[in-house]
């Protein structure tokens, strides 16, 4: 039998919160409206502010170039220019990637995809603390995961680890091999500037990207690997790393560890680029990394504590299909656990954020505006602050001054909106079988048209998915 | 005048809706009920051979080449501590305390965790377990349930919107923010009490949250810088002044909270920027400019503190250290031993904590890292057991289970 919650479910776990009307044309059986977002593209963003990442990040070497230069030439007194006019050629990047994100996320028919775009968005994490991260969120997000969301793991995999974006937040694009041919060149010199690798991209696509933490690699495996990557980099048009096309992914033979490596006891012949792009593509056959996605996708879909049921399926899947993302959905989406009640998972800010917009029909205005309330309630969109990105548990979230800045949010939208909306005549169709009898009472017996409003988003309900 | 508003409304009692009493219970107040402890986690792994420089081991110059920190007196030199090791420059506010006795700097520290993951050393760091993800509350809430009970009001409260997990567990912490936003009408609040009063979690955390900004309220005067110059800066993506303004901003409400008689007796907080992989910089540059800022909101915490600046104690602790060498890009990657900071008008200070094992290649941990040589959760003990008052049975039992081999160090704060 089908529980009367299931389309108040699919559309608020699944997706990305219910818009008036969702609800009535979702059907009795959410999975088959879930099932249906599957098919056929995956929707991409457009707009004439959204740029390649390649032309923002050459630009933006040009400006921080030439503020250093002008640093220099006026003796270096000024309160380093070259960061301010960086930042002011980044902001404006950051908030229209922001808003061409949030106007997608309020108004696509396909919100399950767009919520599976955020997961992995976030599972290979950049973050805008990285000053140059600001402007090239948006677009590692538009280039590396939005076309691979309803493909294969392993393509979404190599396109992340290969952009600029990745390379350039994990340090990897001045990861030098020992051995190559620029350290030697480097030792030569009277002055040598020892040149060597930085291990942070091995570390965190192991540790985080693909086989997890425990996932039976070593620190030597860490080394290895880090050596294997020694060339993957960025295309610039001067300087001592001159070379490639400005801004784009470039692959470095000069800069390369030379020789076969060893990773996972597995021998890697030296193919140069080929050898980085082999041990990929067996870390994303491995068993260790079907269980570690499994088990994200399992605690975002379903719950805190993912269910090792659950867990073995979705893995299985990924496994069986070597990684086709579809098949792993369905497999989600099969789940028993995720379409019972008690609500399981407490919002995330940004989940609270963009379905209320959904739920209140709320403009996405151009200028800051839309960037305001992230920020307000903790969660500035790309600034995890860590490669490990958005953490995923109540607890991580659900705290008082969290809570409490929620409720003025929605405070303030109550204020705002005032009787140009119904509370509650939305309150059933928001949230449907999931409406309580006392969130029910408090939205009718609300002392005006706006703090009605507040109650429905301040309802225990609406704070839950 | 919102913020009077929501105190006013907690006076009128929330009592009955959410169960949780308002009515501040007056305890005796034996030296013990003044002691102040704030907790502050730097997450990233914070590079403690650039922090406190051992400019005199004979190896550091060579492994830290073009980041190493010359000696005191040279240009850009370290701050002086004891002949052996310095301070880095930009920590000029931690020096003074040094000199003043106040500050003790502990070297070659670790958790026992000896992995690299940044995530899973925070999880062993705050929980104070012996392995990750063994336990869902942290070291410091459990040492706060061993506290005796008082009428009324959280013992502990986290500054940021969250509680991380070093403060999460049985007992009641608040968890405090300064809003840019206005606080609703007391009937909303009110309202919303009622619709959570059978939402075990929320009608919690609401609770806390009130009660937190009631304590706050009482300390308003202080805050409409802060909250006005964190609102401007708040769609500012320029990160050497967001710190700097996040950390006065912090420190100032952790002071609020921490000088009230009847107020918190721990605050926690996390800074975060840490992760020097590359360019991280010697006297100057990345982690000196965040140094700076850091050092800056200590001196405002101990501004704010006034007269409770005598009775605290700060801990800075990092997950773990970083390499001794610097690697390929100008920066460290993932290590072992760190070091960790103790200030404060409790603290006897101005000495280096350190069985400094080396830096030769024959010391390092597996040929790479500084050797840890002391656990910190004996450091974590000797504060919970001589400046908190926490029992010494309950340390070992509750607090740090497996932990018998980490003896208390004593004599950290002034009796």
């Amino acid at each position: 039998m089908l529980d009367p919650s299931a389309p108040a479910i699919a559309a608020n776990r699944f997706g990305l919160g219910a818009r008036p009307g969702d609800l009535a044309s979702i059907g009795a059986d959410g999975r088959d409206w879930l099932r249906a977002q599957l098919k056929g593209p995956p929707p991409q963003l457009a707009g004439a502010q959204l740029r390649p990442s390649a032309q923002i990040l050459a630009e933006g070497l040009k400006i921080r170039r030439e503020s250093a230069e002008a640093k220099r030439s006026a003796g270096g007194a000024a309160p380093s220019p070259a960061v301010e006019k960086l930042g002011q050629y980044l902001r404006p990047i950051y908030t229209g990637e922001v808003i061409a994100r949030v106007q997608e996320a309020t108004s696509t028919e396909r919100p399950f995809v767009e919520r599976l775009t955020q997961f992995w968005s976030n599972h290979f994490a950049v973050s805008i603390d990285k000053q140059f991260i600001a402007g090239l969120a948006g677009a590692f997000e538009r280039e590396a995961i939005r076309p691979h969301v309803l493909g294969r793991f392993t393509d979404m995999l190599l396109a992340a680890e290969s952009h600029p974006a990745m390379l350039f937040y994990l340090d990897n694009h001045l990861s030098v091999g020992p051995h190559s041919a620029a350290a030697v060149r480097g030792e030569r010199r009277s002055a040598p500037r020892r040149l060597g690798i930085n291990e942070n991209l091995a570390r965190e696509i192991m540790e985080l990207h693909t086989l997890g933490v425990g996932g039976g690699y070593t620190q030597a495996d860490v080394t290895s690997f880090a050596e294997v990557l020694t060339g993957w980099s960025i295309g610039l048009d001067r300087g001592r790393f001159a070379g490639g096309a400005t801004g784009e992914f470039v692959f470095r033979d000069e800069l390369h560890e030379p020789g076969s490596k060893l990773v996972l006891n597995t021998r890697y012949a030296d193919t140069g680029l080929g050898q980085g792009e082999a041990v990929l593509r067996d870390l994303a056959r491995q068993q260790a990394t079907a269980h570690f996605i499994a088990t994200k996708l399992v605690r975002h879909f379903v719950a805190d504590e993912p269910p090792g049921g659950a867990v073995a399926r979705v893995a299985g899947a990924f496994t069986a299909s070597e990684g086709d993302l579809p098949t792993v959905y369905r497999a989600l989406i099969e789940a028993q656990d995720a379409w019972v009640r008690p609500l399981s998972k407490f919002k995330t800010p940004a989940d609270y954020i963009v379905s209320a917009y959904r739920g209140l029909s709320l403009p996405v205005e151009a200028g800051k505006g839309p960037l305001v309330p992230f920020e307000l309630l903790g969660q500035r969109t790309w600034s995890p602050g860590s490669p490990a990105g958005w953490p995923d548990r109540s607890a991580d979230w659900d705290g008082a001054s969290a809570l409490m800045q929620r409720i003025e949010w929605a405070d303030a939208v109550g204020a705002r909106l005032g009787s140009r909306r119904d509370a509650a005549q939305l309150a059933p169709q928001l949230l449907g079988a999931n409406l309580s009898e006392a969130t029910h009472s408090a939205v009718t017996r609300a002392a005006s048209a706006g703090q009605a409003l507040t109650l429905l988003l301040a309802a225990p309900e609406f704070m839950r998915r | 005048m919102a913020r009077m508003q929501r105190r006013d409304f907690l006076s009128l009692g929330a009592l009955a809706a959410g169960g949780f009493i308002t009515s501040r219970v007056a305890f005796g107040a034996p030296g013990g009920q003044q002691k102040r402890l704030v907790v502050v986690i730097m997450r990233g792994a914070l590079d403690g051979l650039a922090v406190v420089p051992p400019y005199a081991d004979p190896d550091y110059a060579q492994l830290r080449r073009e980041l190493a920190l010359r000696a005191p007196g040279a240009p850009g030199g370290a701050l002086p501590l004891n002949g052996f090791f310095g301070l880095h420059p930009a920590l000029a506010f931690m020096q003074q305390c040094y000199g003043a006795r106040e500050l003790i700097v502990l070297h070659a520290v670790a958790t026992s965790y000896r992995e690299r993951s940044h995530f899973d050393g925070q999880d062993v760091l705050e929980s104070g377990s012996v392995r990750p993800h063994a336990s869902q509350s942290g070291w410091l809430n459990r040492a706060l349930a061993q506290l005796p009970a008082r009428g009324s009001g959280e013992l502990g409260v986290a500054l940021g919107q969250n509680v991380p997990l070093v403060m999460r567990g049985p007992a009641g912490v608040g968890s405090w923010t300064p809003s840019k936003m206005p606080a609703p009408e007391e009937d909303t609040l009110a309202r919303i009490t009622d619709l959570y009063a059978h939402d075990p979690l929320l009608s919690v955390r609401l609770a806390d949250a009130l009660q937190a900004d009631a304590i706050a309220a009482a300390d308003a005067a202080a805050m409409p810088d802060a909250m006005t110059a964190a609102a401007s800066a708040a769609t500012d993506p320029k990160p050497a002044r967001a710190y700097g303004m996040r950390y006065a901003e912090i420190t100032r409400a952790a002071a609020g909270f921490l000088r009230q008689e009847d107020g918190p007796k721990v605050a926690v907080f996390d800074t975060t920027g840490w992760d020097t992989h590359a360019n991280e910089g010697g006297a100057e540059g990345q982690l000196g400019g965040r140094l700076a800022a850091l050092d800056a909101g200590l001196a405002t915490l101990r501004q704010e503190l006034g007269t409770a600046w005598a009775h605290t104690a700060v801990l800075l602790v990092t997950e773990f250290g970083r390499t001794a060498a610097v690697n390929g890009t100008r920066g460290t990657d993932h290590g072992t031993g760190a070091a960790a900071f103790l200030l404060g008008g409790a603290v006897a200070g101005g000495r280096v904590v350190a069985d400094w094992p080396g830096l030769a290649a024959r010391a390092l941990y597996q040929q790479r890292d500084l050797a840890p040589t002391l656990d910190l959760r004996c450091v974590f003990k000797g504060i919970l057991e001589e400046h908190l008052g926490v029992p010494a049975r309950a340390l070992e039992e509750s607090v740090f289970p497996e932990s018998a081999a980490a003896r208390p160090l004593r004599g950290l704060v002034r009796s």
